[in-house]
């Protein structure tokens, strides 16, 4: 029996197909590797793919993480409610994604409006987390954007978090392993988009080839303009080279105004001297002063204690006893020195 | 008759034999295996530590069981590693305090490189070149230490923020690039000035090494012997 091959979504909308299919996102399709520098050259480009979040159109229903939990079989812990919308009150090792609610009064309008952005993994085209981890193959991305982490390579060490420019991943405290958002990469493997999309009710969230997306968006921005959003426009943050999953904001001159998110985020400089050659270089100079060691400790001569030192030592121990015999008062300096002559008391 | 005070030697710093050679006990057996600890616990963590810091070096890994518990063994090690360093230090601090002949004999590294050490001023029990280890060491196990508990995920995960951890990972790294080569500058030294290994493993020296490299250590502790063990 042969599977016909999956074939790459376009849209989160449609029904999925109903006969088995083999995967379409495979191994050949990594373009980067944590920590690995030779990354074998894909023999195939896949369509860019994207989630727009038109967060004009969210009406903060939480299907999306409905859906998310589902789909993945998380099991984020009930917690209490603080007297805010959020909930979980973060993103967690089990909650992938998280509508965040803010409460902004438009200085301009006087309007009191209710921000709501569904937060989660970015997926950026330049991933933070991907520089920043030490295990060979714990994160990777595929030629259609997606950034996923393979948690049979993780080790749990969090050098993720500090990558990340927008505080995205979260380490499990059982299982030790860095989690977040996959963009559904498992569906998408098989022709679907992601959970969170197919389940919205207002199409807040859609898939599809980048290109499309940014389309749509241009589309959406365009008529929040016309109904007074002078400054609405797109999130596709270029510090990181882009990002696969994109906002429509209505205040997009403003990020910061949706819980926080980064008005123009990049790799931290720090992140970027941390992981870059300044690397290879402490490498080399370990390994320089290793070698250089060794070689001095084969070809240069070493410090060696000669015979006469030996019976120096041995007269001046013996002159301090004699001198601790007949009174101590003597005996640290001069006393010493008296007796010095080798030969003689050899 | 009272002895004279100790000034340049530790507690348990002893001549103990002067026939056939002298022989004279620089390190006591607690000390001994307190530096063993500590070595074994910096090379654990050179190790360990090299497999997170360069990918080319990931295998390393393997030694300890595999990544995961590479990433847990790391931080637990360099605890046991602080605690024994500290026993270190409260033994050894006082007698690595800069002395005025440090500062002459730091202006003669050529001479003590190239083995004219009759150029050199009398020494104590340490010279410049152990102090600046033991100083370095000392200051750099503490700078990873704090940098260390920051950027522990297990256990610290939140102590943090995100950009301070940025910093903390970085100076980590750097720091421990620079104790590596203090380490490095630690064992070659021991290696390559013949004598010195037996310091820490049988406990004692020769009488000439101790006049060589440490004539005024030597001197108090002949002023300190007891008459009944001069042979």
């Amino acid at each position: 029996m042969s599977q016909q091959t999956a074939p790459q979504p376009v849209t989160a909308a449609a029904n999925p197909p109903v006969q088995p299919l083999a995967s379409n996102l495979l191994a050949t399709d990594v373009v980067r590797i944590s920590a690995t520098r030779e990354v074998p050259a894909p023999t195939r480009q896949l369509t860019k793919v994207a989630k727009l979040i038109d967060a004009s159109k969210c009406i903060g229903c939480k299907a999306c993480q409905s859906a998310c939990i589902e789909w993945n079989d998380t099991h984020p812990e009930l917690e209490e409610n603080v007297g805010v919308y959020d909930n979980p009150h973060d993103l967690t090792p089990e909650m992938y994604t998280l509508m965040r609610f803010t409460e902004y009064e438009n200085p301009d309008t006087g309007d009191l409006e209710w921000l709501i952005r569904k937060d989660g993994c970015m997926h950026c085209e330049d991933p933070g987390c991907l520089k920043a981890c030490p295990a060979p193959g714990a994160i990777v991305q595929y030629s259609n954007g997606i950034v996923d982490f393979i948690s049979d390579n993780c080790i749990g060490c969090g050098y993720c978090v500090t990558g990340c420019p927008f505080n995205i991943p979260r380490i499990s405290k059982t299982a030790h392993v860095s989690t977040k958002c996959t963009l559904c990469s498992d569906r998408v493997a098989v022709g679907q988009g992601p959970a969170c999309a197919k389940a919205c009710p207002t199409q807040c969230i859609t898939f599809g080839p980048k290109e499309q997306m940014i389309e749509l968006a241009e589309e959406r921005i365009a008529d929040l303009k016309s109904r007074g959003y002078a400054r609405a426009g797109l999130y596709d943050p270029q510090g990181v080279g882009g990002t696969h999953v994109m906002y429509v904001l209505h205040h997009a001159d403003k990020p910061s105004l949706y819980a926080g998110l980064p008005d123009d985020p990049r790799i931290s400089p720090l992140v970027q001297g941390w992981k870059g050659p300044a690397k290879t270089a402490g490498v080399a100079v370990a390994g320089i002063a290793m070698l250089g060691a060794v070689l001095h400790g084969l070809f240069a001569r070493p410090n060696e204690v000669s015979d006469e030192e030996e019976h120096e030592a041995r007269a001046l121990v013996d002159a301090a006893a004699r001198g601790n015999d007949t009174g101590r008062a003597a005996a640290t300096g001069r006393g010493a020195d008296a007796g010095r002559d080798p030969g003689k008391e050899a | 008759m009272a002895r004279p005070p100790r000034v340049y030697s530790a507690p348990g710093d002893v001549i103990e034999t002067s026939r056939p050679v002298v022989r004279v006990s620089r390190y006591r057996g607690y000390t001994r295996l307190n530096h063993w600890v500590t070595a074994i616990s910096m090379i654990v963590l050179l190790l360990s530590g090299f497999a997170f810091f360069h990918p080319s070096l990931f295998w390393l890994t393997g030694l300890f069981g595999g990544g995961q518990t590479t990433r847990w063994l790391h931080p637990v090690v360099g605890l046991v590693l602080v605690a024994s360093f500290f026993l270190l230090f409260l033994q050894m601090w006082k007698l690595n305090l800069p002395r005025r002949e440090d500062l002459d004999w730091s202006r003669r590294i050529g001479d003590v490189l190239a083995g004219h050490e009759e150029r050199l001023p009398e020494l104590g029990k340490y010279n410049a070149g152990q102090k600046m280890v033991f100083w370095s060491m000392s200051v750099l196990i503490v700078i990873m230490a704090v940098t260390g508990v920051m950027i522990w995920e297990q256990y610290f995960p939140g102590l943090v923020s995100i950009p301070v951890r940025r910093v903390a990972v970085a100076v980590h790294a750097l720091a421990a690039l620079l104790s590596i080569l203090v380490f490095i500058l630690h064992v070659y030294a021991a290696i390559w000035t013949r004598g010195t290994i037996g310091a820490m493993t049988r406990g004692t020296v020769t009488g000439g090494w101790s006049y060589r490299h440490h004539r005024k250590w030597l001197r108090e502790l002949a002023g300190r012997q007891d008459s009944g063990e001069a042979r």
